[in-house]
């Protein structure tokens, strides 16, 4: 039988260095993640996803699968705690995001009072096109709050409460902003009138289903947390065939959809807000394009991390 | 759109604790020093400007037209100090830069220039006077920094002036962009209105009381953040002096 050596930890706090918890007789192999559970044990209100420990006050944070051998101290091991204030985890902070815009942009819709002069409350707009965009904007939240709760698969971890909130207010802002404009009764319809709409639809459609094409095929990867066995592939479906050009494929469809949503309504609000999450997204595209390229020796040099050939 | 999978709060500031900092090389040190003293000259021009016309004229009203044109010139150039943060050869973030930067063009050109009648209001002049000092300042310390020989008196004048400096220069702001608020809402100035073929309006009058509404939380905090830079820029040479 092998004598098992336990480890001391000590975990300090950040800024003021005083003495928050002492473990001892922890097994070698525990985690950081352990040590975490251990921790929330006498700070109750401090549960693991708020706990950042790291080696060095100024350093990077430790990883939850870390193993406490594994990290260069001695038997007895000081990290230093911070608190990173409440957190939710990713099914919750997708709900509150994608809840909003759906219900916001029906008020407007629906032309609910104190919005709009009192006279048109509760009136309809009398442009076939106002329909059109109202559906095509549920559609799109509808679809998203399905695959938060069916499709994605999330790594355990988890938001700030504080970022999350800053997010709502931006895309229920920009709901209410888009809205406005789209359902006013001053709202002037798309200039090459049907054509145009009908155009913007088909993209508006077929950008949704690439989408949805791309997110089912992520899915089926088998990803365990932020690690994946592989990078994702074409598959048998013509959706996802846009993989052979970039690795984000769901940001170029999601890009794509907004700028139907965009000519469909001939609206400065919705360009805008496609405009800007066209830059988010490239800079999220970029960041998953180099994280591919640095994990898969493999990983195919055609591709460009959103658009194909572009960028 | 779905956000990348690990969510943890930003620790910007430890990035560049981390890196040693590398100063600006011989060219743009160069290149930054002939900036800078050109920008202490042209504020002293307009320093200049306003005491030669207060003499002249014997009162402190309508002296904005005197020194008009500098100060378009001068505050316009001074967007150039964003190029040199975006091109690394100032330490200064971007944003905060932009941020600052914009702000003073926007009242140089979007209010004072654009309203006419608002140019004759002595707010104008508590703004100009409080901008003038605190850039000859500023521009003065910076050059000096380059040159490795900072004398103290333009380091205590650049950390201690602005507690009069700031809150008069956004008394001076905010009283201008009052004054200019009858004449946008008359005569609609930069402002669309529904309908239109893009579908889109713009209240520039609601859009003036937005900014105004925004010093509120804006200025305490830029206040207090040069408040602490006093207590660690000066706080540290007392203690040198405490030791000779």
């Amino acid at each position: 039988m092998s004598r098992t050596i336990f480890f001391e930890v000590e975990i300090l706090d950040s800024k003021t260095k005083e003495q928050l918890c002492f473990l001892d007789k922890v097994e070698p192999h525990s985690s950081v993640g352990d040590i975490k559970s251990l921790f929330h044990k006498s700070y109750p209100k401090w549960y693991p996803a708020r706990q950042a420990l790291r080696l060095d006050p100024k350093g990077k944070a430790l990883r939850n699968d870390d193993l406490l051998q594994n990290l260069p101290v001695g038997t007895s091991a000081t990290l230093y705690f911070r608190d990173l204030g409440p957190q939710l985890g990713w099914t919750m902070v997708f709900l509150a995001e994608y809840i909003g815009p759906l219900l916001i942009y029906l008020l407007f819709y629906f032309r609910v009072p104190y919005i709009y002069n009192h006279k048109y409350t509760l009136t309809s707009s009398s442009h076939h096109v106002v329909n059109l965009a109202c559906a095509c904007h549920s559609f799109h939240y509808i679809k998203r709050l399905f695959e938060t709760i069916f499709v994605h698969r999330f790594s355990n971890g988890t938001m700030p409460l504080r970022a999350t909130v800053r997010n709502c207010a931006y895309y229920w802002g920009f709901a209410a902003w888009l809205a406005y404009y789209i359902n006013h009764p001053l709202y002037t319809p798309p200039s090459y009138g049907k054509t145009q709409v009908r155009y913007a639809l088909i993209i508006f459609v077929l950008c949704e289903a690439g989408n949805f094409s791309v997110h089912w095929s992520l899915n089926s990867l088998k990803c365990e947390g932020a690690k994946c066995r592989r990078f994702p592939n074409p598959s048998k479906n013509p959706f996802t065939w846009l993989f052979f050009f970039v690795s984000c494929p769901n940001y170029t469809y999601e890009v794509g959809a907004w700028v139907g949503l965009s000519i469909m309504t001939q609206c400065v609000p919705v360009a805008l807000f496609t405009f800007l999450g066209f830059i988010q997204m490239s800079i999220w595209a970029k960041g998953k394009h180099k994280t591919y390229t640095r994990e898969f020796k493999d990983y195919p040099n055609f591709r460009m991390p959103i658009l194909p050939f572009i960028l | 759109m779905s956000a990348p999978a690990m969510g943890t709060s930003k620790t910007a500031h430890t990035d560049s604790s981390h890196k040693k900092k590398k100063g600006p090389g011989t060219l743009a040190t160069a290149y930054l020093v002939i900036y800078n003293v050109v920008m202490t000259a042209g504020w002293l021009v307009i320093a200049v400007g306003l005491v030669r016309a207060y003499l002249a004229r014997g009162s402190y009203h309508g002296l904005y037209y005197s020194i008009e044109k500098p100060l378009k010139y001068f505050q316009t150039g001074a967007l150039l100090e964003i190029l040199h943060c975006a091109v690394g050869i100032v330490p200064s973030s971007v944003v905060l830069t932009g941020f600052q930067v914009m702000s003073r063009v926007f009242l140089t050109w979007a209010v004072t220039h654009s309203v006419r009648e608002v140019q004759s209001e002595d707010s104008v002049l508590l703004f100009v006077v409080a901008w003038t000092v605190t850039e000859i300042i500023r521009y003065s310390f910076y050059t000096f920094s380059l040159l490795n020989h900072l004398p103290y008196l333009i380091k205590w004048a650049r950390y201690t002036f602005f507690f009069v400096l700031y809150p008069m220069g956004v008394a001076g702001e905010l009283l201008t962009i009052y004054a200019a608020l009858p004449y946008v809402q008359k005569t609609g100035l930069y402002s669309i209105t529904l309908p239109n073929n893009y579908n889109f309006s713009f209240d520039y009058h609601t859009f003036l009381i937005l900014v105004m509404i925004s010093y509120i939380p804006l200025f305490p905090q830029l206040y207090f953040h040069m408040i602490r830079q006093r207590k660690k820029v000066l706080g540290h040479v007392e203690e040198y002096s405490k030791v000779e």
